[in-house]
């Protein structure tokens, strides 16, 4: 079993090139200076990854998902924001990476799918242009290679007459086309790290599972490594290997799926969890979790999902609203909460 | 493609038809008098009939009207019967003041007008799009607070002020250079480009100071909003260089407000800089139709305003012909 979290290994072990993850991700933030203060959007993540696997980032809007990605896409290089922390990918730390550097991995060795299609594609220029475009910053190609490539990549995600389909604009293709061309656009150069920013969202839900299977497909084709950003657990449990859960900046649980899906440990995700209508439910109402999330500029001092969270007083001296748990990782799965073992089962028994 | 531009064409003389006729009603309402003006100081009511024949002012509005818009299309003749002359297609009439054809009067201005103004657009083009590019890509530093405060006193200064200080600072004191002559016309006379530039700099500067600023502020505005775009933000995460992302990706896209307006300007700038041509005295068409104006000399100031019209027009089809270039959704079918 891949490990999501890797610090016990890594202090039994003396850390060599061959047994670092593909990506590690330590104590990553990014913060915003803006004029009312200071945004906290991230506030240290830790996670890994390895080659052929699918990690899932969930939350809610807000949570960090986004930032998160563009950071690790030196997306936010050049911008106010403030990143620390450490993201290890290929012994480059993206974080302290120059941008001159990151470029250089951007679209060849990260590629990245955003949600909107329509206006993540330039409007004025053709999508084979957009595509052979990415081809060539990263290859010493020809124009004509770099459209024969484009070509064969827009046939391999699924579009009918790619050759006719290069010379049309984005507002001729249709939604699902769009997303279709946006993979292609970011698997033209073959990354090994593929960041996929919430890529079902803007689609039909006939289109999402098509767009899941197609993306699945080609990880396995090509072993990348795919993280997926989305707010969709129905989504999660289909693709992805390991979990994420993110609240506040902060991850709050992980784990391989199937845990986090059936031995929950955290109350935040038995919330997400509760309030995902089900078919067969006979409740004729959601089941949404009470309250807001927390405002990034002020973050309360204790747990971040305290102040939502309806089993806060069952543990003693208020430690909830005071002090910040630590993630503490058991056999691979992590969870963020001062609540015991035995108090969430029974809290998990009771729903 | 063919249609639009058929289409475009007809609207342009429906329009055309439009402002002469406009222009027309317009000066018989008005309160002056030509054929008063035209007799000179001592006049007797039977002078000022014959005048009135002469300028062909005895036949009813909708005669004279019709026989104006017919020396469009053919040679006529004008003037008392009798005393009649040809005037050369193509006939935009005679001046009430020297009887001098008015085709010749505008020939003689146009030249003095397209110096200007294409001197002035290719300045303040430079200087508005690249500073308020450079504000937009410096958003927030005081590199972009110094350029958009210098926009707006450009702005809020009137031709009056910046070209007579131009003229006392550049021409008076430091004698950098001449003052403006009427001799010089075009970069391919005899003087030479170098006086042509040197002719026309304090006017094009006059005329860019006020102009460049409403563009930085319009450049400014648009790059700053078409940065935050999605596709800016795929063009980075390509892995493009930050050149191809700000010019191919960005300005590419930012830049269709800015079109539209340099056509609006541009056709109403060939029309005439009225104020910038009585400060220094260039005897351009908007010079003359201020003087024609005033005297009552109709076929001038008709002339003048249908050619003003024209220019507005072919700008804005010019302009949309730019967008369809730029931006493949308006492109035509």
């Amino acid at each position: 079993m891949t490990q999501l979290h890797t610090t016990a290994a890594a202090a039994g072990a003396p850390a060599s090139e061959a047994t670092a993850p593909f990506l590690e991700v330590r104590n990553l933030s990014v913060k915003f200076p803006t004029d009312d203060g200071v945004v906290s959007a991230v506030n240290g993540m830790d996670f890994a990854l390895e080659r052929g696997q699918t990690l899932g980032i969930v939350g809610e809007s807000g949570s960090g998902k986004s930032v998160t990605s563009q950071a690790l896409m030196g997306l936010l290089k050049g911008t106010s924001a403030q990143v620390s922390g450490q993201a290890m990918f290929q012994g480059k730390d993206l974080v302290t990476l120059p941008e001159s550097a990151m470029r250089q991995l951007r679209g060849r060795n990260i590629g990245m799918i955003f949600q909107d299609p329509l206006s993540a594609l330039h409007p004025f220029y053709t999508v084979g242009h957009q595509i052979a475009e990415a081809y060539l910053v990263h290859n010493k190609a020809s124009k004509k290679q770099a459209r024969a490539a484009a070509v064969d990549m827009l046939g391999r995600v699924g579009i009918p007459s790619p050759e006719q389909r290069y010379d049309e604009y984005p507002h001729h293709f249709s939604g699902g086309m769009r997303q279709r061309a946006m993979i292609a656009m970011a698997l033209i150069c073959e990354p090994e790290l593929l960041i996929a920013d919430e890529p079902t969202t803007a689609l039909d839900v006939t289109v999402q599972a098509q767009i899941l299977d197609l993306m699945s497909g080609l990880q396995e084709e090509t072993n990348s490594a795919l993280i997926l950003i989305t707010h969709d657990l129905g989504v999660v449990a289909e693709v992805c290997d390991n979990v994420l859960v993110m609240y506040g900046g902060q991850c709050v649980e992980s784990g391989p799926v199937d845990e986090i899906f059936y031995d929950t440990q955290h109350p935040y995700t038995l919330g997400l969890l509760n309030s995902m209508p089900t078919l067969n439910s006979a409740a004729s109402q959601l089941n949404p979790i009470p309250g807001q999330p927390p405002s990034l500029l002020d973050l309360p001092k204790g747990c971040i999902f305290s102040a939502r969270c309806q089993y806060a007083e069952l543990v003693n001296d208020g430690l909830c609203a005071s002090q910040r748990p630590q993630l503490s990782v058991e056999d691979g799965h992590g969870k963020r909460c001062h609540l015991s073992g035995p108090q969430i089962i029974t809290i998990r028994n009771s729903r | 493609m063919m249609t639009f531009i058929l289409r475009r064409t007809g609207s342009l003389v429906l329009l055309l038809a439009a402002v002469s006729f406009i222009t027309f009603t317009l000066f018989q309402l008005g309160p002056s008098d030509p054929a008063a003006a035209a007799c000179g100081q001592e006049c007797t009511p039977e002078r000022v009939a014959e005048a009135r024949v002469a300028l062909g002012m005895d036949q009813p509005f909708l005669v004279q009207y019709a026989d104006y818009i017919r020396g469009l299309f053919s040679s006529r003749m004008i003037g008392a019967p009798g005393a009649q002359t040809l005037c050369e297609w193509p006939c935009l009439g005679k001046s009430f003041q020297t009887n001098e054809n008015v085709a010749d009067i505008i020939a003689r201005s146009l030249p003095y007008t397209f110096s200007m103004a294409i001197g002035a657009l290719v300045l303040w083009t430079i200087t508005g799009v690249g500073l308020g590019l450079l504000a937009a890509l410096r958003k927030g530093s005081p590199v972009d607070k110094f350029i958009v405060g210098a926009a707006s006193v450009g702005v809020s200064l009137p031709i009056p002020v910046t070209g007579l200080f131009l003229l006392l600072l550049f021409v008076n004191q430091l004698h950098l250079l001449p003052f403006t002559t009427n001799e010089i016309n075009s970069p391919f006379g005899p003087q030479g480009p170098g006086a042509w530039v040197a002719n026309y700099l304090l006017p094009w500067i006059a005329l860019a100071v006020l102009f460049s600023a409403s563009y930085i502020r319009v450049t400014r505005t648009n790059m700053i909003e078409t940065f935050g775009e999605d596709f800016i933000r795929t063009a980075r995460a390509k892995g493009l260089a930050p050149r191809t992302v700000t010019f191919k990706h960005g300005v590419r896209a930012g830049i269709t407000p800015v079109v539209t307006m340099l056509g609006m300007d541009i056709g109403l700038l060939l029309g005439g800089a009225v104020l910038t041509e009585q400060i220094f005295s260039v005897p351009g068409l908007g010079f003359t139709a201020v003087h024609a104006a005033i005297s009552g000399d109709l076929p001038v100031t008709m002339a003048i305003t249908m050619l003003a019209a024209f220019f507005v027009i072919v700008a804005n089809v010019v302009v949309d012909l730019a967008y369809a270039a730029i931006d493949p959704r308006v492109r035509l079918q």
